[in-house]
């Protein structure tokens, strides 16, 4: 099923710390599509979904995005959740206390929805999250995979108009990464759900079967295209095809931030070969 | 300081013994100086803003007999405590009412006014005793002008499972009022005891004092909640000795209050003793709670468990000040301390000093104290699901005390304390 939801990104330029991480950011998701973008360490991929979902310390400095026409940059984080867009985080923060059941209702009241354990219930089985999972504190002890699992069942609880998946793949076992984006897959079929995977492994392409393929380097999308792009990296890797498409620039060399929301992406070793 | 004179401390009356201690009490307090914060035990508090000549004993005729049922408290507090098997209504320290589930009397269970019951030389020897060591001039104070106080008394091996309730209410404007509570646990005994303050916003001084007394493999686990208004100060002090194998669970929830502080301590006299200590805070607008927790351990085999967590915001305070001291012979103890602090406005602060003393060599100890804001990365979390700060706040502040909550030993009241920190955090001016 695919709806008439549309997300534009326009020329996002972003710093952070007052470094300019994001360079002009185009891109246009459509319900029901499934986007990947691609890139080495350190090019701004997890800046791109944190700058779109309004961390507070990360200043946009140019460009718009809007969702169905309402623009998200400028608005606080909660409203741009409740126009319809949603994070998948990679590092998924734990929170002592919060239970997930109660988080999931909190979000779901917050839109106006109806919490319901039933479906929460059956959500779970879908994702084979175990029950205590529901009544512990958010990500609290939870494995990598367990965490993931969970933003899944989050995302599938709140039904969002478009969710980034901000490296889900990181941290899975096989299984996990199967349930996850099984999960996902029948939201873009069933719900319409647009999704913009951010990735720098192949693995999660395989599962998820991205209609489009975006590479980005040094703070922009540098090529567009479908599965074809994704063969070509596996030949030449993200050097090659910088050279094939005459890119200098890999990453944003940005200096290694010391505040609190530090971008773990960007200290990693920028050269690494993403396929290794 | 007229109001406290050794004479005023004589007219409060009752039987002979008790108005010797008064009298004693009295005589030492002539002497004494009210403390400063050059003392440790005193640093960062608000001692220096009070003025004992501004409030006045509650006199006699004031205080009422027992069986004054006017205690206002008593009726809707008694209903939310629920079920319970004994209950002793304080008005401004006197207990003007007692109740027991005749079951229990009949194995001799005593519930009643100290001043009043006819207690035996059992009961007078263990009054004072265990506040006498290193007593302070507000002990003193309340030793000299305690109308009395809620006795609870549980023989050798009866276990009870219902808990005792004592329901405080403060109200004099302008006036001091001496609370005081004994509960001794016989032997392989068990019980609940559930201390509840409250007053209305009146300018009022609370100096209360409990004494816990837990026999040879008893079971005691106390509960005090403190929810004054605004306009009233509480200096308590609340100490329990154990005995072999004695197992003590205490819990402070303090809420109210303009400046209430709360000094609880456990000492482990015996092989086996155990103590759990737990409290939850949470200070707004300008109040200061202010706690001073020791762990003793006396003996050898000893195990002591502590956490304490708060929070504040707008220009509240707050001081948690803890000691764990293991002795020469408390070999083989164990002690832990955890102090956690949300300072949720800018505004507001938290002093957090844990300390550890230990003159034992084989022992396992550790203390840890955190003060800080929400964190950013959880807030950003639960607003990236649509949820908008002040309800991510207050989720992060629930979850926050959640645990102490599930600890607390009488489980009844938590709904209605939780619903009092949403109050809070809602009524807060935020960040």
């Amino acid at each position: 099923m695919t709806n008439q939801s549309q997300f534009e990104i326009r020329g996002v330029h972003a710093t952070v710390a007052g470094f300019e991480i994001l360079r002009g950011v185009d891109l246009t998701l459509g319900g029901g599509e499934v986007h990947a973008v691609m890139g080495p360490n350190g090019c701004g991929k997890s800046t791109l979904s944190h700058t779109l979902m309004g961390r507070p310390d990360y200043t946009v400095t140019a460009g718009s995005a809007t969702i169905d026409g309402v623009e998200l940059l400028g608005t606080p984080t909660y409203r741009r959740a409740q126009a319809g867009l949603f994070l998948a985080m990679q590092y998924p923060v734990e929170i002592p206390g919060v239970r997930v059941g109660d988080l999931v209702a909190a979000a779901l009241t917050a839109r106006g929805s109806e919490p319901s354990e039933t479906r929460l219930n059956l959500e779970a089985e879908r994702l084979a999250v175990r029950d205590e999972f529901l009544t512990r504190g958010v990500n609290d002890e939870f494995s990598g995979g367990e965490k993931k699992r969970v933003e899944t069942l989050q995302l599938a609880m709140l039904q969002p108009k478009f969710a980034i998946l901000d490296e889900i793949d990181s941290g899975l076992d096989v299984d996990a990464l199967r349930d996850v984006a099984r999960r996902v897959v029948a939201m873009t079929q069933e719900d319409g759900l647009g999704v913009l995977a951010i990735t720098h492994y192949a693995r999660l392409l395989e599962e998820l079967k991205p209609d489009f393929i975006h590479v980005m380097m040094a703070g922009r999308i540098v090529a567009s295209g479908g599965p074809e792009i994704a063969d070509r990296l596996e030949a030449v890797g993200y050097e090659g095809l910088a050279k094939e498409l005459g890119v200098t620039e890999l990453t944003v060399n940005k200096p290694v931030a010391s505040g609190k929301f530090e971008d773990p992406t960007i200290a990693a070793n920028p050269f690494a070969d993403p396929f290794a | 300081m007229q109001q406290f004179s050794v004479d005023a401390a004589r007219a409060l009356g009752g039987p002979d013994w008790l108005v010797a201690r008064r009298v004693a009490a009295a005589e030492a307090i002539t002497t004494a100086e009210l403390p400063t914060t050059v003392e440790e035990v005193w640093r960062y508090s608000r001692i220096g803003e009070l003025d004992l000549n501004r409030f006045r004993p509650v006199p006699v005729e004031e205080l009422n007999e027992p069986g004054d049922e006017r205690a206002p408290g008593g009726g809707p507090w008694a209903l939310e405590v629920g079920a319970h098997a004994g209950m002793l209504v304080v008005r401004d320290g006197r207990v003007v009412r007692h109740e027991l589930d005749p079951s229990l009397e009949a194995q001799g269970v005593r519930v009643c006014d100290i001043a009043t019951c006819g207690v035996d030389a059992d009961v007078q020897a263990a009054f004072g005793s265990v506040v006498a060591d290193g007593a302070d001039y507000f002990t003193d104070l309340n030793d000299a002008f305690t109308p009395g106080g809620a006795l609870i008394w549980i023989p050798d091996n009866v276990v009870i499972a219902d808990p005792i309730v004592v329901l405080h209410w403060c109200e004099g404007d302008g006036e001091v009022s001496f609370p005081r509570t004994l509960v001794r646990m016989g032997r392989n005994s068990e019980a609940t005891v559930l201390e509840r303050f409250g007053s209305p916003s009146t300018d009022h001084l609370v100096d209360a004092v409990a004494e816990l007394i837990v026999g040879d493999n008893a079971q005691l686990r106390y509960l005090s909640i403190q929810e004054h208004g605004s306009k009233t100060w509480h200096i308590g002090l609340q100490r329990a000795h154990l005995g072999r194998d004695a197992h003590l669970k205490t819990a402070a929830v303090a809420l109210g209050g303009d400046y209430a502080r709360l000094r609880a301590e456990a000492r482990l006299d015996a092989p086996g003793a155990e103590s759990e200590m737990v409290a939850v805070y949470f200070g707004d607008q300008n109040q200061m709670l202010d706690f001073r927790t020791l762990q003793d351990h006396v003996a050898p085999r000893t195990r002591s468990d502590l956490l304490f967590k708060g929070a504040v915001e707008d220009t509240a305070t707050s001081v948690y000040s803890g000691m764990i001291r293991l002795r020469e012979d408390a070999q083989k103890a164990e002690a832990y301390q955890t102090n956690r602090n949300l300072v949720l406005t800018k505004g507001a602060s938290a002093e957090s000093i844990p300390n550890l003393e230990i003159l034992a060599n084989d022992v396992k100890c550790s203390h840890g104290s955190t003060v800080g804001p929400i964190d950013d990365e959880q807030r950003y979390y639960l607003e990236s699901r649509g949820i908008a700060p002040q309800d991510a706040e207050r989720l992060i502040v629930l979850g926050f005390f959640d645990d102490v909550f599930a600890r607390l030993p009488h489980g009844g009241l938590v709904g209605r304390l939780r619903k009092t920190v949403i109050d809070k955090i809602d009524r807060g001016v935020g960040v």
